[in-house]
C-alpha cells in the first residue's frame, strides 16, 4: 500500500514566505541587470542634510523627477544631479530643443562627455518621445528632457518608462508651466542664489537656492547649496532655510572652505 | 516645329516623329498637339525604372533611345525570372502591367542586352520574345541593323551598300567595315552576340543582397505590410547570418497598384542582422506611409553591408549596455534624423564657439570623444548662445568689467566681476578671417555675478581706442 504523497505545511522551512520574499527581491534584482540597480535605489546628493530631507536616503532612481527653473542654477543643478546619478559608467541622454548645451561647462559638473549624447528635437512631442525610449531602453543611466509643457498623460507614461527602463529621468521645465499635481517623485525649483549667500563662497563656485517643493513621503525642505569639485564633485550645503521666512535673516551655517 | 511622338491612330495616318508640323496638319488638317517636355518625359522613365525595381534590382532607363516614342528600361534578368515562372512569364508580367498603366510597350529577354534590344525593337513576335541561351546569333541575322543602334547615317550608309540585315555583316572582313563605318559598329555586333561585354549603369548600383515578396491580392493594412516585412527580415537576416555579416543601411521598397513607389531607408550605427531591431527601426518610418489603393510587391535591400561575426544568439540573452546604447541611439536616429543625435566633441580652439562641436552620434563614437588641453571647465559656461548677443553696457571705467547691463529687456547689476580673459583670433587658420571679417577680434570675456546671484559670460568686442566705441556681447550663461 502506498503512502500517501505528504505535502509540506504551511509555515514549514520549504515554504517560508519571508524567504520567498527574499527571493523574489534578489529576482528583481538581477532582471534589473546592471549593476548601478543592485544596491543602490537612491543617489545620494553629498551633503547629509539633503538626503535626509528624502525618504529613500537620496534622489531615487526609476523614476522621474521634476525640477523647476529656467536659467542657468537650474542646469547646473540638473548636470550635477545627472553626473552623481551616471557615477563611473553610466549613460546620459539629453533631450532639448535648440543647441546651447555646451560641452566644456557640463564637463565642469562632472559630466564625462564620452557618455553623454544630446538630441536635438524640433518640438516638445519629440523631447517627451525619445526622454521615454530612454528611459525605456535601461542603457541609460539618466535621461534628461527639457520642455516648456507636459501633458499630465505624458508625465505619467514617462513614470512608467522610467519604473519599466530603470534609468531615472529629470524633467527640467521653467516654474511658470507646472501643473498643481504630478506623478512624479518629486519636485524641485533651482534658483540662483543671491549675492550675499555666495559671498561667503568661493567665488567661482555655484551657489543656487534649492527648494524641494513636493517629495513622496517627505516634507517640503529648503536649502542654499553650492557645487564643490573637491574632494568629490557634490552638493554642499551652505544654508539650511527650512524654518526661516525669507533669506536675508539667514546666517550661513558654515562658511565654505573652512569646513572641518 | 518638329513631330517628336505620335500615338497609334497618328502613326495609321502616317505621321511619323521627326516629320515637320506642317506636314503632317497636311496629312491629318484636325491634327492635336502638345509641346515636348523631355524633362518630364525622362522624369516619368525614371519612374518606371525604379518601378521594375519589383522585378529585379538592377534596372536602367534607356539612355541612347531618341525621343520618347524609343523610350527603354533596362532589367539584368539574371537570378530574377524564375521567382515570375520562367522568363517568358516575367516579360508577359511586365508587359500586362505596363499596358495596365497606359504604356504600349515591348520586351525581349537574351543573352546580351544588344540582343535583347535588337529582339524588343524589330523582333517579328508581336509582343514579347525570349531568346534561348546560345542562340543569340541566329537570332539576330534576319533582324534589321539598325537593331544594332546603330546611328542613322551609318544605318544610310550600310543600307546604301544593300547591307540591311544584321546577318548580311557577320562574314564580311572586320577592317573595310570598321574603316568606312567606324569602330561603334563592329563593337555594337560583338556586343550583341556576346563577344565582348556591354557596360551599362544601374539606375542604382545593385544591393549586395536584395529580397522580394509579391501578393496575389494587393494589401494594404499596415498589420500585413509589418507582416511582409517580417519575412523579409527573415530572409535577408538567415543569408547575412551565413555570410557572417550585419546591415549598416537598408532599403525597403512598397509597390503600389498604380506603378509608384514607397521607399523607407533606415541606418544602424553598428552593422546589425538582429530581426527584431531591425524591424523596430522600420516601425517608426511605416507609420505615415501612404498604401494608396494597395501594395502589390515589396522589396527589402541591404545597401551597406559589414563584417559581423556569428554569434550564438539562443544563449546570449542579456546584451552589453554599449549595444543596448547603440540600439537606443539607432532608433532616435532614423526618427528624428541622424544629424540630431549628437555627442559634444571637445576640439582644440580657443574661440569658445569651436572649442565644442556636435557631432552625429552615428560618426562619433566615444573613443572619437577625446579630451584636449582646454581651459579650467569652471571658466567655462553651462551654456553657450549660438550667436553673442549685443547688451547694452554701463561701465565705469574703459578697461573694467561693466557695472550693469541689459540683456533681453532685463536690467541686471554687477555684484562680482572676474576677468578679463583675452581671447584672440586664431591668425594660424586659414579661415579665422571670414570669422573675423572685423578688423581687430580681440575679445576680453568677463565673467559677472548680478545681484540675484545670476551669472554670466560677457565679452567686449575689440579694444577702445579714440573714435571708436567697442560692443559688448553675452555669450554664455553660467550655473
Amino acid at each position: 500500500m502506498a503512502r500517501p504523497i505528504e505535502f509540506p505545511r504551511r509555515g514549514s522551512r520549504r515554504f517560508e514566505p519571508s524567504s520567498l520574499d527574499g527571493l523574489r527581491e534578489q529576482i528583481r534584482k538581477l532582471e534589473r541587470g546592471s549593476a548601478r540597480a543592485v544596491g543602490l535605489e537612491a543617489m545620494s546628493f553629498g551633503d547629509p542634510d539633503i538626503d535626509a530631507a528624502l525618504p529613500w536616503g537620496g534622489l531615487r532612481r526609476a523614476a522621474i523627477h521634476e525640477i523647476l527653473g529656467s536659467d542657468g542654477a537650474s542646469w547646473g543643478f540638473v548636470a550635477g544631479t545627472a553626473a552623481r546619478l551616471a557615477g563611473d559608467g553610466g549613460a546620459i541622454l539629453w533631450c532639448r530643443r535648440g543647441e546651447e548645451l555646451y560641452g566644456p561647462g557640463l564637463a565642469a559638473f562632472g559630466i564625462d562627455l564620452k557618455r553623454l549624447v544630446v538630441i536635438r528635437t524640433r518640438t516638445a512631442t519629440e523631447t517627451l518621445w525619445a526622454m521615454e525610449e530612454g528611459l525605456r531602453s535601461s542603457s541609460l543611466a539618466v535621461a534628461i528632457g527639457e520642455t516648456f509643457t507636459v501633458p499630465p498623460i505624458a508625465l505619467r507614461r514617462l513614470q512608467l518608462a522610467a519604473e519599466a527602463g530603470g534609468v531615472t529621468g529629470l524633467l527640467l521645465r521653467p516654474t511658470a508651466t507646472a501643473a498643481a499635481t504630478s506623478p512624479a517623485l518629486t519636485r524641485w525649483k533651482i534658483s540662483a542664489a543671491p549675492t550675499m549667500a555666495r559671498a561667503r563662497t568661493a567665488k567661482g563656485t555655484s551657489v543656487w537656492r534649492i527648494d524641494l517643493l513636493r517629495c513622496r513621503g517627505g516634507v517640503p525642505a529648503a536649502w542654499i547649496v553650492e557645487w564643490c569639485n573637491e574632494p568629490t564633485r557634490g552638493f554642499r550645503v551652505v544654508a539650511d532655510l527650512r524654518d526661516r521666512s525669507s533669506l536675508e535673516t539667514v546666517e550661513p551655517r558654515e562658511i565654505g572652505g573652512q569646513r572641518a | 516645329m518638329r513631330i517628336e511622338a505620335v500615338n497609334r491612330a497618328a502613326e495609321s495616318l502616317g505621321i511619323r516623329p521627326g516629320m515637320p508640323l506642317a506636314m503632317a496638319s497636311a496629312l491629318c488638317p484636325d491634327i492635336k498637339t502638345d509641346d515636348a517636355d523631355p524633362r518630364a518625359d525622362r522624369a516619368a522613365l525614371e519612374r518606371l525604372a525604379d518601378w521594375c525595381g519589383r522585378y529585379a534590382p538592377w534596372t536602367a532607363a534607356d539612355d541612347d533611345a531618341g525621343g520618347p516614342s524609343a523610350a527603354g528600361l533596362w532589367l539584368d534578368a539574371t537570378g530574377s525570372a524564375h521567382l515570375q515562372g520562367g522568363e517568358a512569364a516575367l516579360l508577359a508580367d511586365i508587359l500586362r502591367r505596363l499596358a495596365g498603366f497606359g504604356f504600349a510597350a515591348r520586351a525581349a529577354i537574351a543573352d546580351t542586352p544588344g540582343a535583347a534590344w535588337a529582339v524588343a525593337h524589330f523582333g517579328t513576335q508581336t509582343g514579347s520574345g525570349v531568346v534561348p541561351v546560345g542562340k543569340t546569333l541566329e537570332t539576330l541575322l534576319p533582324l534589321p541593323v539598325a537593331g544594332l543602334r546603330l546611328a542613322p547615317v551609318v544605318i544610310e550608309g550600310l543600307s546604301r551598300m544593300r547591307l540591311r540585315q544584321i546577318g548580311d555583316l557577320v562574314g564580311l572582313p572586320r577592317g573595310p567595315l570598321a574603316v568606312r563605318f567606324g569602330k561603334i559598329l563592329l563593337t555594337r555586333l560583338d556586343q550583341a552576340v556576346g563577344r565582348i561585354d556591354e557596360p551599362i549603369s544601374p539606375r542604382f548600383p545593385p544591393p549586395p543582397l536584395h529580397v522580394r515578396l509579391a501578393f496575389a491580392e494587393p494589401i494594404g493594412r499596415s498589420e500585413d505590410i509589418a507582416a511582409g516585412l517580417e519575412r523579409l527580415l527573415a530572409q535577408i537576416t538567415a543569408s547575412m547570418e551565413t555570410a557572417a555579416q550585419g546591415a549598416r543601411q537598408l532599403s525597403f521598397t512598397l509597390y503600389r497598384v498604380d506603378g509608384s513607389l514607397a521607399r523607407v531607408e533606415i541606418g544602424t550605427s553598428r552593422p546589425s542582422r538582429d530581426k527584431t531591431h531591425l524591424a523596430r527601426l522600420f516601425r517608426e518610418k511605416l507609420d505615415g506611409l501612404d498604401s494608396g489603393f494597395g501594395i502589390e510587391a515589396m522589396t527589402l535591400a541591404a545597401l551597406v553591408l559589414d563584417p559581423l561575426a556569428p554569434t550564438q544568439a539562443d544563449l546570449e540573452t542579456t546584451t552589453p549596455p554599449e549595444a543596448d546604447l547603440a540600439r537606443l541611439l539607432d532608433r532616435l536616429g532614423n526618427r528624428l534624423g541622424e544629424t540630431r543625435v549628437v555627442r559634444l566633441v571637445p576640439t582644440a580652439s580657443h574661440i569658445p564657439e569651436r572649442a565644442s562641436r556636435p557631432v552625429a552620434a552615428a560618426v562619433a563614437s566615444p573613443a572619437r570623444v577625446e579630451p584636449v588641453a582646454a581651459p579650467k571647465a569652471e571658466t567655462r559656461p553651462i551654456r553657450l548662445l549660438p550667436w553673442p548677443e549685443p547688451i547694452d553696457v554701463i561701465a565705469a571705467l574703459p578697461d573694467e568689467p561693466p557695472v550693469a547691463f541689459r540683456w533681453r529687456g532685463d536690467a541686471h547689476r554687477i555684484a562680482h566681476a572676474e576677468g578679463p580673459e583675452r581671447i584672440g583670433a586664431e591668425w594660424w587658420r586659414e579661415d579665422t578671417t571670414a570669422l573675423t571679417a572685423a578688423a581687430d577680434w580681440i575679445r576680453d570675456y568677463f565673467r559677472l555675478a548680478d545681484e540675484t546671484g545670476r551669472r554670466f559670460w560677457v565679452f567686449r568686442n575689440g579694444l577702445y581706442r579714440s573714435g571708436a566705441t567697442p560692443r559688448w556681447f553675452l555669450h554664455g550663461l553660467f550655473a
